[in-house]
């Protein structure tokens, strides 16, 4: 094979591309839809160097330099929002990670093959519905005539019902357990799939040996599913100032709004919603640039991370 | 086989008193998980079938106490209903079936490895992943594109996203090139080879992308909010649903909503409805068509996931 190579020269770019039109024209208009909704809105990050007025055009705009970033570092609603982004990425994190890892070690020590499809199957039901239908579950399950009322009250562990929602200490695990409720089955997958990898025989060695249980789970499924989970915490170690805009803005009310304006929240209200004033399209792009910067250098860094640790990396 | 057996009968002569322990309360505890989580599902149907004024009582959890359609009956009074169920289905049907076929279109050369372009396009839509204009820039670009308050907001921005060209590509690099050259020497073009022998050979991947972008149309809120409020007709059921939760939502969840008894008071409607009633209804209403092709269709999402998964 080499020394033909080396004889009849490769082709050059431009021939093969004549010779691959048909291809050429399947994809260079998505690769030209890709810029034009994925890199020209990079375009609009001007617009947080400017005092930007809609009515007016893009290039009559007042150029004001930092002042939106000034603003944005000066003011508590937006540490607030960063209080709240950071905290809820955190729950979320340590929790759907301990939930799905602990989900699959379960399943996967089930025997009876049909109850453990049963279960699966039933457990990733909640990640399909939209966060409107499960916000009005949840909604719901915490109203005043709803059943977490009446199974704490009724277990006495609380004496009248109460309005979960309304208040602001029990936001924070109101999402994480509603995340978890809707995630959970769907994140243990990726587990349950690293574990039906494993080969049977380590596990029959071990019996051999005498192994009890959790020295198997120990010392032969938890190693196996190490590099499953180190990449997917590193990578959603990326997404820490990601916190989710549709459960906080759905489930949040004036009442619990101190805990519930996370980062693209905030970004939703101050830049296009007319919160207590006019929208300031601006600011909240500022807020943006803000968090896709540090989102950027975040999973930068946690590729560094994984490449460090042996792994591939992302890119 | 026989390995099997001895190992098995040695698993179980060394079962201790303590496994045994565990496999009941293991079995418990996952059956306690489902019911967690199926169990809020079914009591939003049972309370939609619920009479609204009995429903304040509470205590309505496994069975309705008194039955009633009533609440449909108000939800389907309601024009707004059909009309944005209407679009609803409208959007899932023609976005899955132009997001389905562009994105094999696309998938389809990228998966050839001879493709001189292949690199560039990939990475170009890789990239969309970690790097965004964000909110505002790309409201402000569709503004300007001029698809706000047309139908083609909710098709056109989400048509090819990188998630699901990466899945179809790993699934299109599995046929050889060998297929495609036989196909060119009997004289195919390329878009007869696309939609004559790639597109049949891609069923598995097509019902698995079907489902991923039909789940993420019907599911969407937020561009109907956010692009499409101003037109009634472009109103999707999600959105009808979250405006709803909306008018409950600003009480923190106590009582009745102003709006409501607004509502009732002008149609003359005697039985008061409460708001937990008739959004019960209408989360059903909403709820029942992925609950309907949920057990069907459940191998194919996760199926999917592993393709995505390998890639990861």
């Amino acid at each position: 094979m080499k020394p033909t190579t080396a004889l009849v020269p490769k082709p050059s770019f431009w021939r093969l591309l004549v010779q691959q039109k048909a291809w050429f024209w399947m994809a260079v208009p998505w690769a030209l839809y890709c810029i034009v909704f994925n890199y020209l809105p990079l375009w609009g990050w001007l617009m947080a160097f400017q005092d930007f007025r809609p009515a007016k055009d893009f290039w009559s705009q007042e150029w004001v330099g930092l002042q939106w970033f000034e603003m944005l570092f000066t003011r508590p609603g937006f540490w607030l929002a960063m209080r709240n982004t950071l905290v809820m990425s955190l729950l979320n994190l340590v929790l759907g990670f301990v939930t799905a890892i602990g989900l699959a070690l379960l399943l996967s020590e089930v025997r009876n093959r049909g109850f453990k499809r049963t279960v699966q199957t039933l457990s990733y039901l909640p990640y399909f519905v939209s966060w409107v239908v499960a916000a009005n579950i949840v909604f719901y399950v915490l109203s005043l005539e709803g059943p977490l009322n009446s199974l704490l009250v009724w277990l006495g562990i609380q004496k009248d019902p109460m309005i979960y929602l309304a208040k602001g200490e029990l936001f924070w695990p109101i999402l994480a357990i509603s995340n978890i409720w809707k995630n959970v089955g769907w994140n243990a997958i990726i587990y349950l799939a690293a574990i039906a990898t494993i080969n049977p025989e380590l596990y029959e060695a071990a019996d051999m040996d005498g192994a009890s249980r959790f020295q198997k789970i120990r010392y032969i499924t938890l190693p196996a599913i190490r590099s499953t989970f180190v990449l997917l915490l590193v990578l959603s170690l990326g997404h820490l100032l990601s916190a989710g805009f549709d459960q906080p803005y759905l489930l949040m009310n004036p009442t619990v709004k101190e805990y519930a304006v996370n980062l693209d929240v905030y970004v939703f209200t101050e830049g296009l919603m007319s919160f207590g004033g006019k929208p300031n399209f601006s600011y909240g792009t500022a807020a943006g640039i803000f968090k896709a910067v540090v989102s950027l250098v975040l999973i930068w860094g946690s590729n560094k991370i994984l490449k460090a640790n042996g792994g591939k990396g992302l890119f | 086989m026989k390995t099997k057996r001895t190992s098995s009968a040695l698993r179980k002569w060394k079962q201790s008193p303590g496994d045994r322990a565990f496999d009941v309360l293991n079995l418990v505890f996952l059956a306690l998980f489902a019911f967690v989580t199926l169990f809020p599902f079914w009591n939003l149907l049972v309370l939609s079938f619920n009479d609204a004024t009995d429903a304040y009582r509470g205590n309505v959890f496994f069975w309705p106490r008194e039955f009633t359609w009533y609440n449909y009956e108000y939800l389907f009074n309601n024009p707004n209903i059909f009309q944005s169920a209407f679009m609803s289905v409208l959007r899932t049907v023609s976005g899955t079936l132009l997001g389905v076929f562009c994105t094999i279109m696309l998938a389809y050369p990228l998966s050839r490895k001879a493709f001189v372009l292949r690199k560039p396009i990939l990475i170009l839509f890789l990239a969309t992943m970690y790097i965004s204009g964000g909110l505002i820039p790309g409201y402000m670009l569709t503004r300007s594109l001029g698809l706000i308050n047309t139908f083609w907001v909710y098709i056109i921005p989400g048509l090819v996203s990188a998630w699901n060209l990466l899945i179809a590509k790993s699934f299109l690099e599995e046929l050889p090139d060998s297929l495609i050259e036989s196909a060119k020497i009997d004289g195919a073009g390329e878009m007869r080879i696309l939609v004559q022998i790639i597109i049949p050979l891609s069923k598995p991947i097509i019902a698995t992308l079907s489902l991923f972008i039909a789940v993420g149309h019907w599911n969407d809120w937020f561009t109907t909010m956010l692009y499409a409020s101003d037109n009634n007709f472009l109103s999707t059921l999600q959105y009808e649903l979250m405006k709803v939760l909306n008018t409950a939502n600003q009480s923190g969840g106590a009582g009745v909503a102003g709006d409501y008894k607004l509502a009732m008071a002008k149609l003359g409607v005697q039985q008061q409805v409460s708001p937990n009633a008739i959004r019960a209804s209408m989360t059903m209403f909403a709820t029942v068509p992925i609950l309907l092709v949920y057990p069907f269709l459940q191998k194919y999402f996760v199926q999917g996931f592993n393709i995505g998964a390998v890639k990861e």
